[in-house]
């Protein structure tokens, strides 16, 4: 009985237990600071907007991790599934552009769904995951045949590259999607379920609740969200590149989550601290872009502030 | 007497405000088997890890082969000749059987490679000791538990041992095992080394053991050869009442006897097996009965209270309620079907502790206060407020963390959230374990009132309130029914009784007595 407690804002031993939530915020606003004070040409509207519509994916990619993270588990293959999206809207555009949006995003329920149902009989999620991180986009690639094939489709490019009352619809949809999960989360059964699910595994069986359905589906969502990413990449490059779509976005996604206060050993989701973390990670790559750094440089500040944000988070998942 | 291969004497050790051992002195001599037994908490793991140099203890000496010693860590105090074998079997499982034998120690040839032949004929000749038979070059896992079992015991002796701790060594093992672990016993014995047999089987301490030990409380309140000890003497040692004088004192807030009458029972497991912790446990509750199960620490208590509630497969049984046969039995089914359980481990299986108050409160009852899939939150406080009060949960607000609250208040959100879908049987696996006075009276209480109120409860307590609060008690002994008990004859001494009753006499064994 002597350990800590799952405390509130401030520790009870004095402890520093808000900056592994708010630490986010802070970084930002340093970021933001030094920007504005350093960065030429960067409190544009055009500069910000690039940035925000540059996140979008990223952030809708995160939001679904955070719900998987939410019940303990990861999902590798979100990248995968982008390409496997991307390489599927040039091969069903004939019928339309909406039916070959809606074939993307079945196959991301697909793989969402084998991801679940290994997760919920027992593999582990990481194990379960990295397999169709693998194998997806191989299976992307031969779909696309390996190639990057330009499209020329006016829907699909309102999509990437459109705005509704100047915001720009990625960052809309984005938006949308957190608020969603912000609602499913606080209001729906199935919020509770998952961090139920999440936060005590055993206890959860134990009140009768439905465990492998909830993660089932919590790994459909972010198949779903991923494909949707994969839409929204191909829509603004006017081109299915299953060779780059999604490469690497795991890490983001994951950053962005752990950075934004979601513990890794689950029964918690932040959904705008992912928000601000995905943010956070743009803007890191942005600002070392722009003052002439090599690309590498920003994947080692990223690097060490997920070490950070896990370092700080160390206390709580341990218990 | 002779010199004694190991002695601790008057070894103390404190953890924070609990003394975990109070002036312990025990004299392990070599050839003995020396049984340890107490119940949870008693202090036994404390004393293996003083022993092995885990812990350091606080006050006392430990001399070993006549030296006084002070080791550094289980490596210091096996290189020394003190070996331990715990519960789980440490072994690399996908090591071959003669690789783990020897890990740390192979034989290597002049080259400084691994002499393969060496190993495996060596291997071979250790087993062949403790009668195993088996090719050594098997991956370790393939084997049995039993085998393990024996492996991690000739890897230990092997090492130049002079004394072996076993910690529950048989809590795994099939019967026809732990027959071939008594032989193993014995022949290290021969050899002249001290075993401490850590054990809750006291038909083992009897069976295997020449001298035996009890712990109560970090205190050692009985030592002597077990020729001498009676089993009824062992049992009152362990759990601390006088043989004789057994008294009814008011020590828990339980009331009178419920009326059952003969009403139908609302819930009927029949012949539970489960490997290696049920072997036929047959329990019946009626309305408004509580039926205690009581029994010493794995003799399959809470083992059949979670079988009742489907939370572990069983190998074989049937469960049935209000007289309709079961055939898939889970909790989900449980729960919707109005069987209802509080599991012993509040904070690996009961709590989230991330979660409020009232997302605790109402997990289970989730489906019911849903609709379209949003929770209907007025329905949802109407039964988070109503709890709250009738139970006495102080909280700041239903939006507190269900982690920052005592032991005793979340005992009482889990109550809650069992409560509030209104079930016909409750089960409840240690409901008063570690929580204060207070909270542990108002849920006596609470039970009470709920039972008359015409609910079925399935108990697992301490002695004293399975005593006082149950109306039937089925006394369990390595996993079958021992006996039943009813209303009046139901008393400490009868339990203990039961619990002591030597299997081999058989006529207690697993009957009902109806």
């Amino acid at each position: 009985m002597t350990e800590p407690t799952v405390a509130g804002r401030m520790g009870t031993a004095g402890r520093v237990t808000w900056l592994p939530d708010y630490g986010v915020y802070l970084a930002l606003g340093v970021l933001l600071a030094f920007n504005l004070v350093f960065t030429p040409n960067f409190a544009t509207v055009a500069n910000l907007r690039l940035q925000l519509v540059q996140v979008a994916p990223v952030a809708i990619v995160a939001l679904g991790m955070a719900l998987v993270i939410g019940t303990e588990g990861i999902d590798l293959s979100v990248g995968s599934t982008m390409a496997i999206a991307a390489a599927l809207l040039p091969l069903y555009l004939g019928y339309g552009p909406w039916p070959a949006i809606a074939v993307a995003v079945l196959a991301g329920a697909a793989v969402g769904l084998v991801n679940g149902g290994l997760v919920a009989y027992g593999i582990q999620p990481i194990v379960a995951t990295l397999g169709l991180l693998v194998a997806g986009r191989g299976m992307a690639l031969v779909l696309a045949d390996g190639r990057l094939v330009e499209i020329f489709d006016p829907t699909l490019a309102a999509i990437g590259g459109g705005q509704l009352l100047g915001v720009p619809l990625p960052v809309l949809m984005a938006l949308t999607v957190a608020a969603a999960a912000g609602f499913v989360l606080r209001r729906a059964a199935f919020g509770r379920r998952l961090l139920a699910v999440g936060g005590n595994r055993p206890a959860a069986l134990l009140a009768g609740l439905p465990v492998r359905r909830t993660l089932v589906t919590v790994y459909v969502i972010s198949g779903v969200l991923a494909a949707m990413a994969g839409v929204l990449t191909t829509g603004r490059q006017s081109a299915s590149d299953p060779s780059f779509t999604g490469l690497l976005i795991e890490l983001s996604a994951i950053t962005a989550v752990v950075v934004g206060g979601t513990p890794l050993a689950g029964g918690r989701v932040r959904i705008l601290g992912t928000l601000m973390g995905a943010l956070l990670m743009q803007l890191i790559i942005a600002t070392v872009i722009q003052h002439d750094l090599h690309d590498s440089t920003a994947r080692m500040i990223q690097a060490a502030i997920i070490v950070a944000a896990v370092y700080a988070q160390r206390n709580r998942s341990g218990t | 007497m002779n010199e004694p291969v190991c002695e601790a004497h008057a070894v103390s050790k404190r953890f924070g405000g609990t003394l975990a051992l109070d002036h312990v002195s025990l004299r392990l001599e070599a050839g003995e088997a020396h049984a340890l037994v107490g119940e949870n908490g008693a202090g036994k793991s404390t004393l293996i890890k003083v022993l092995t140099g885990v812990h350091r203890p606080d006050g006392g000496t430990i001399r070993h082969l006549g030296r006084p010693v002070s080791f550094s860590g289980p490596a210091d105090a096996q290189d020394a000749g003190i070996s331990t074998i715990y519960q789980e079997v440490e072994l690399a499982p996908l090591l071959s059987v003669a690789d783990n034998l020897f890990l740390g120690r192979e034989p290597i040839t002049r080259l400084g490679l691994l002499d393969r032949s060496r190993l495996r004929r060596e291997a071979t000749e250790v087993l062949a000791r403790y009668g195993v038979a088996v090719d050594v070059r098997r991956p370790l896992g393939e084997l049995g538990l039993g085998i393990r079992q024996m492996v991690a015991i000739a890897r230990a002796v092997s090492a130049r041992a002079r004394l072996v701790i076993m910690d529950e060594p048989t809590s795994s093992l099939a019967p026809r095992e732990v027959d071939r672990l008594a032989d193993v016993i014995e022949v290290l014995r021969e050899q002249g080394i001290a075993i401490l047999y850590v054990t809750h089987k006291l038909d083992e301490v009897f069976r295997v053991c020449q001298r035996v030990s009890v712990l109560r409380d970090g205190r050692l309140v009985h030592t002597g050869p077990v020729r001498e000890t009676s089993r009824i003497g062992l049992v009152a040692a362990m759990l601390g009442r006088p043989v004789a004088e057994v008294r009814r004192h008011g020590v828990t807030s339980f009331g009178e006897a419920h009326e059952v009458g003969r009403a139908a029972p609302v819930l009927r497991a029949d012949s539970l097996v489960r490997a290696h912790a049920l072997n036929g446990v047959s329990v019946e509750v009626r309305p408004g009965e509580v039926v205690g199960l009581a029994g010493l620490l794995g003799s399959g208590r809470s083992e059949t209270a979670r079988a009742v509630f489907g939370a572990d497969p069983l190998d074989a049984g049937s469960v049935e309620v209000a007289g309709r046969a079961r055939r898939r039995w889970n909790p989900a089914i449980a729960i919707r079907s109005g069987v209802c359980m509080v599991p012993e481990d509040r904070k690996a299986e009961g709590v989230v502790p991330g979660l409020s108050v009232r997302d605790n409160i109402t997990l289970a009852a989730l489906p019911r206060l849903t609709r379209g899939g949003l929770v209907s939150r007025r329905a949802r406080d109407r039964i988070v407020g109503t709890f709250i009060r009738r139970l006495g949960i102080k909280v700041s607000s239903p939006d507190q963390k269900v982690g920052e609250l005592s032991g005793g208040n979340q005992q009482k959100v889990l109550l809650a959230r069992m409560l509030c879908l209104r079930p016909a049987v409750l089960i409840l696996d240690e409901p008063t374990r570690g929580i204060d006075i207070g909270a542990k009276a108002e849920i006596q209480a609470l039970i009470d009132e709920l039972a008359r109120e015409g609910l079925g409860v399935l108990l697992v307590a301490e002695l004293e309130e399975i005593v006082e609060g149950a109306d039937t008690v089925v006394v369990l002994r390595d996993g079958t029914a021992a006996g039943v008990l009813r209303g009046a004859e139901i008393g400490e001494q009868r339990i203990m009784e039961l619990i002591a009753a030597d299997v081999s006499d058989g006529s207690a064994g697993g009957r009902f007595d109806d």
